[in-house]
């Protein structure tokens, strides 16, 4: 395959957006965004921008794919017609359909759906804008969204991606590190259980590679679980500010 | 044995709370030796025990419960009610006192048309079967005045209070009649519109703010200044 050579490690030894091989992007999360649904989230991660919501417990519809002993959890993974540069078209394409399924699987090993039997657990996770890594970005957000849901999860589950740019590994591929990139490794990972739940790899490695790019991976999953909590927290803690601020300077007047 | 939140902290799914030979309750789990959050909440410890108690989540039906549900469909002896939980409750025929009547019985909308709201009481849940209502009981039936309010079904706890202390300062500050079905409905009843819309809103608050300290005093403050 011949690919256009552009440098994505300059001479200093930055990449093209000024981070370090080892540098996250930056990342910024909301939790409870949305009022209809039951549980939401938003993040920004590099320039992706995504909405999770999650419906349910809920009755499942149609009624057949109810299970007798646990929930059924249903996934989708949409791009907005805007997300991209060229517009997409608003279907669902084979690529969707296959990151809606791994996405389900690695927010399954979380979910103690058993706790529902014979209802659905419905996820949707919408890319406003997309940029490198949107799976790792859209598990992220849509485990914290089950999370602020009221589901019962083992713990929130981190996403994030390793690539291989110019013959060196680096985390967190924005887009263009992703396209022209050697290699490609989305990784979902439970920080307490220490379980990957998703690992998918386009493009080469070698062992020593590979097993460089899972550790830097799971390195930044892990710090980016710490990120979820304290999202998950600060909608409660801000209320809770706001409250007993009031409270006090209501004291004080009186 | 070490624990390792201090009480009413608040916790995420997968937070350690302690470790050692405690008993993991609500919304805890063990995993080898430590016991886990499984869901965003403030921890407890009660004896041995820890829990977490919720500040979100669906309505789960239990036996003996009291709801307020609204009927959405009439089946071929009995009515669906929705209950605001993920299983779908049915109201049957034989549980509502004019079971015998045969005009009822020709004509089920006598007594509940859809749409119509009910207080209820469960009478069976389990995994495996939706859950029955009844209306045999003092104070069931038909809903016919008031104000209906949905909150949180996991904030009913802190809207009755402790022994009842909330909810009985609500009634006493609007003046209001209020009944919480445990699903997360509340029927209020008051005289002037007025006292139902802060009763409302001071439920709304107390859903909001369940997990502040001091909200007795500033609900109580709230509703005075609501009605001054």
């Amino acid at each position: 395959m011949d690919k256009p050579e552009i440098k994505l490690i300059g001479e200093d030894g930055l990449r093209t957006d000024g981070r370090r091989l080892d540098e996250l992007r930056p990342i910024k999360m909301e939790v409870g965004v949305l009022d209809k649904a039951d549980g939401s989230a938003y993040i920004e991660h590099g320039k992706n921008r995504i909405i999770a919501a999650v419906y349910g417990p809920r009755e499942a519809h149609p009624k057949h794919i109810a299970l007798a002993d646990r929930a059924v959890i249903k996934c989708r993974y949409h791009m907005a017609p805007f997300s991209v540069e060229e517009r997409k078209s608003p279907a669902p394409s084979r690529r969707e359909l296959e990151l809606s399924k791994v996405i389900r699987e690695s927010l399954e090993t979380s979910v103690m759906s058993e706790v529902y039997p014979r209802t659905s657990i419905d996820i949707f996770i919408e890319i406003l804008q997309s940029d490198g890594g949107s799976r790792c970005a859209g598990i992220t957000a849509a485990s914290l969204a089950l999370a602020d849901a009221g589901i019962p999860l083992k713990e929130i589950v981190a996403a994030c991606a390793v690539c291989k740019i110019d013959g060196k590994i680096a985390l967190d591929p924005s887009d263009i590190e992703d396209k022209q990139g050697d290699a490609d490794l989305p990784i979902a990972y439970m920080s307490k259980a220490g379980l990957v739940t998703l690992l998918q790899m386009d493009g080469s490695l070698t062992e020593d590679e590979f097993n460089q790019a899972l550790d830097i991976g799971i390195a930044a999953c892990k710090k980016i679980n710490e990120l979820q909590i304290e999202a998950l927290k600060q909608k409660y803690i801000s209320v809770k500010e706001q409250a007993e601020e009031r409270h006090e300077s209501q004291g004080a007047a009186a | 044995m070490t624990v390792f939140t201090e009480k009413k902290q608040l916790v995420a799914p997968g937070e350690v709370l302690a470790e050692g030979s405690y008993f993991p309750g609500e919304n805890t789990y063990r995993e080898g030796n430590k016991l886990y959050a499984s869901r965003i909440g403030l921890a407890e410890l009660v004896a041995n025990k820890l829990i977490v108690v919720p500040l979100k989540g669906c309505y789960i039906p239990r036996v003996d419960d009291f709801v307020i549900g609204r009927v959405v469909d009439i089946a071929m002896s009995g009515w669906n009610v929705d209950i605001s939980s993920p299983y779908p409750a049915l109201l049957p025929l034989s549980e509502t006192p004019a079971a015998r009547c045969m005009a009822v019985r020709k004509d089920l909308t006598r007594i509940f048309n859809v749409g119509d709201l009910v207080m209820a009481e469960v009478i069976a849940f389990d995994r495996t079967r939706d859950p029955l209502l009844t209306i045999r009981g003092r104070g069931l039936g038909k809903i016919s005045s008031g104000r209906v309010v949905h909150i949180s079904p996991a904030k009913i706890p802190r809207l009755i209070g402790r022994k009842g202390s909330m909810i009985s300062l609500l009634k006493k500050a609007t003046n209001c009649e209020i009944i919480v079905g445990q699903n997360g409905t509340v029927l209020v009843q008051g005289r002037q519109p007025k006292n139902e819309q802060t009763a409302a809103a001071a439920m709304y608050m107390i859903e909001r703010e369940a997990h502040t300290r001091g909200l007795t005093d500033r609900v109580s403050e709230m509703m005075n200044r609501e009605l001054r």
